[in-house]
């Protein structure tokens, strides 16, 4: 499978890969909440590595910062508020695992084989390094995807004001 | 030179992982974070194929990816809460009845 | 690159890495006693005296005690995650150190160009990534409160770890104004934007136009870094200890070297991007002004030596007037090697000004009250948040201004 030598960024992604993989697997494997929230951290740093040895250094301090740092920090603390305790499992449940996975393994491994197969493999047209990702990123976005900018800028606006709304006390 | 295909393949590794944690467990939080994973395993795709024509517009759209991710997180742990406090419980099985 | 060379340069890496841990961990030490000084002398007390000369080595016996006290682990807590709550957080401070460039020139040694800081000056991402190492400190708290298994940590940590991202906003913010003047995330060419008038001196700093983003910017890291007037969940009379109520020894102790050594990164921060970094205050012309550092090492060692021979005990009068002698002899050396001299003036510059910021953070709290909780998560959200905002407007706007209209000129 691996036809080229082992170079020091192969060996760096086979660790990052392996570091996702292994964290994606604990989230499913763990019985506690918060344990699944921090094997689901180690999973998007492994991703932030993976965007820095593929040359997106702007994405990944925004994957770390955003997704690491806010996001996942929203997860635990309404795991912590809501007191989540180790989540118990129905006869249903169990009986849906073992189809479940066939089928998961069927989808994955169809899309896997599909692309491993395919012969016009898509190779690096480049090397990074042209224009620095986040001059290249900004000009990007202030100019030709402007108007989608503006709309986050909104939806965010939207999503503050409905998580404000829907978690107050009920004013009895 | 890492092969863009190994990094696809990863992505659909992970997000099959994501389709069978969402299938699987029944703590609704747990089921949240799947869906953050499967939104994650995308973005390394983008990002690979961005990588690989050389234009920047996969990362612009990871970017706007991220935003949407951090909205819909944002409002669905309200929901969670609301549906936490008025069911006393985070089994999602339990939630079964419309009417309480 | 050959193997040789690449072996090298990890080589070279490795080295650096302990020796600025060996530094870092000393440094965080001699905090401590400098904070106990100052504040007891700010209240008219002498502070620790008695352990070493001027008690020099009561770092030294705090060491010996956190290492030799019982380490009790509270029932029903989650083993994993209340080791690794400490662990997180002493890792993610020290991380935050490895971006700190601490000078612009290399040395040139067995023919490599070793840069005097640990990652290469060559990030483009560089405050990014430290805000990305911050952004994720807020683990180590909230987790050791919730896996001690007990109300006041649970509490104390949840209030610590909110307070800590409202005022990541404002932080992030306050930034952008320095950001958009220099035009890169590189803390060397945030550094290098400031020395573009090399004859203003200390007038061309980043402080005066962006006045308000440095005082936004010091107070949210103050409040990020949890201390004095924010420390209010992990104060001794408020909440037990707040978060780390539950850790003894050594844990409690990676903790302590947590808080410190954010206090180092935030205090580089601050004297980078705002203070001018390594840049001398005197105007270039003043070529007198070089021999600063020896002008005040050589009389801080005589007088040293002199306070020495006269101190109580033995051990003092042999240890002080060896110290003394020390420094007056790095300061000779200084008068007398000119090409070292030339190369400590960019590293003294930027550790004098840290320096000044973390007697800065002592003063603060030796002097000031604290907020309640409720004022502190108003004044983040409604007076912080909102100025930094205006600082980015304000400085945009002039920057327009500035390429368009008065350029054009």
């Amino acid at each position: 499978m691996v036809g080229c030598e082992m170079t020091v960024p192969l060996a760096v992604f086979f660790v990052l890969a392996a570091l996702a993989v292994i964290g994606a697997i604990s989230l499913i494997l763990q019985k506690h909440p918060i344990h699944s929230a921090l094997s689901l951290i180690v999973v998007m740093i492994a991703l932030a590595g993976l965007y820095l040895l593929l040359g997106a250094e702007f994405v990944a301090a925004v994957q770390i910062i955003v997704y690491g740092g806010a996001i996942m920090v929203l997860f635990v603390f309404v795991i912590m508020l809501l007191n989540a305790g180790i989540e118990e499992h129905t006869s249903i449940s169990k009986m849906a695992g073992v189809p479940g996975l066939l089928l998961v393994v069927a989808l994955a491994g169809f899309v896997a084989a599909t692309i491993a197969r395919s012969t016009e493999s898509i190779q690096a047209t480049r090397q990074s390094g042209e224009m620095a990702s986040t001059l290249g990123i900004s000009n990007m976005i202030f100019k030709d995807f402007v108007y989608p900018f503006e709309l986050t800028s909104f939806l965010i606006l939207v999503a503050v004001l409905g998580a404000t709304v829907l978690a107050q006390r009920e004013k009895s | 030179m890492v092969p863009t295909n190994y990094y696809v393949i990863l992505s659909a590794v992970l997000f099959g992982l994501g389709v069978f944690a969402f299938i699987f467990k029944r703590n609704i939080i747990t089921i949240f974070m799947s869906i953050e994973l499967m939104l994650n395993a995308v973005n390394l795709a983008f990002v690979a194929f961005s990588q690989a024509l050389g234009k920047l517009d996969g990362q612009v759209f990871v970017l706007f990816v991220i935003v949407v991710a951090a909205a819909e997180a944002a409002v669905g742990l309200g929901i969670i809460i609301l549906i936490a406090r008025n069911r006393q419980t985070l089994n999602v099985e339990r939630v079964n009845l419309l009417k309480l | 690159m050959t193997l040789l060379s690449a072996n090298a340069e990890l080589i070279i890496t490795v080295v650096k890495i302990v020796l600025l841990l060996f530094i870092v961990l000393t440094v965080n030490a001699y905090l401590t006693w400098f904070e106990r000084k100052v504040v007891a002398h700010m209240q008219s007390r002498w502070g620790p005296h008695r352990v070493g000369p001027h008690g020099l080595l009561q770092p030294l016996a705090d060491g010996v005690k956190f290492l030799f006290k019982e380490d009790p682990t509270p029932a029903g807590a989650d083993k994993f995650v209340y080791y690794l709550a400490p662990l997180l957080a002493l890792a993610l401070a020290l991380t935050g150190l490895a971006l700190i460039p601490f000078g612009p020139d290399p040395i040139r040694l067995f023919g490599h160009d070793i840069y005097l800081g640990i990652a290469p000056p060559d990030v483009n991402i560089g405050i990014l990534a430290l805000f990305a190492i911050t952004a994720m400190g807020v683990y180590g708290v909230a987790l050791a409160g919730w896996s001690s298994n007990s109300k006041y940590p649970l509490l104390g940590g949840l209030r610590s770890s909110a307070q800590m991202i409202s005022y990541e906003l404002a932080l992030t913010m306050s930034v952008v104004g320095v950001l958009l003047m220099a035009g890169s995330f590189n803390l060397k060419k945030i550094i290098e934007a400031q020395a573009l008038h090399p004859e203003w001196g200390l007038f061309g700093w980043n402080v005066w136009p962006q006045i308000l983003g440095f005082f936004c910017f010091f107070v949210a890291a103050v409040a990020e870094t949890n201390r004095v007037p924010f420390d209010l969940p992990e104060a001794e009379s408020e909440l037990v200890a707040g978060f780390h109520t539950e850790y003894a020894s050594f844990k409690f102790a990676m903790f302590f070297i947590a808080e410190y050594t954010s206090m180092i990164t935030v205090s580089c921060l601050c004297s980078i991007m705002f203070f001018g970094g390594w840049l001398s205050p005197f105007p270039a012309s003043w070529t007198f002004a070089h021999y600063l550092p020896s002008a005040i090492l050589i009389p801080f060692g005589l007088w040293v030596i002199w306070d020495g021979i006269r101190y109580e005990t033995l051990f003092g009068r042999i240890i002080l007037p060896g110290l003394g002698t020390a420094f007056a002899a790095l300061g000779a050396a200084f008068v007398l090697l000119p090409n070292v001299n030339e190369f400590i003036q960019a590293p003294f510059w930027l550790l004098s000004k840290i320096l000044v910021f973390l007697f800065v953070y002592v003063w603060m709290r030796g002097t000031l009250p604290r907020f309640r909780y409720d004022q502190l998560m108003a004044f983040g959200w409604k007076l912080l948040l909102p100025l930094s905002i205006v600082n980015v407007i304000v400085t945009s706007f002039v920057i327009l201004a500035k390429m368009t209209w008065w350029g054009a000129k």
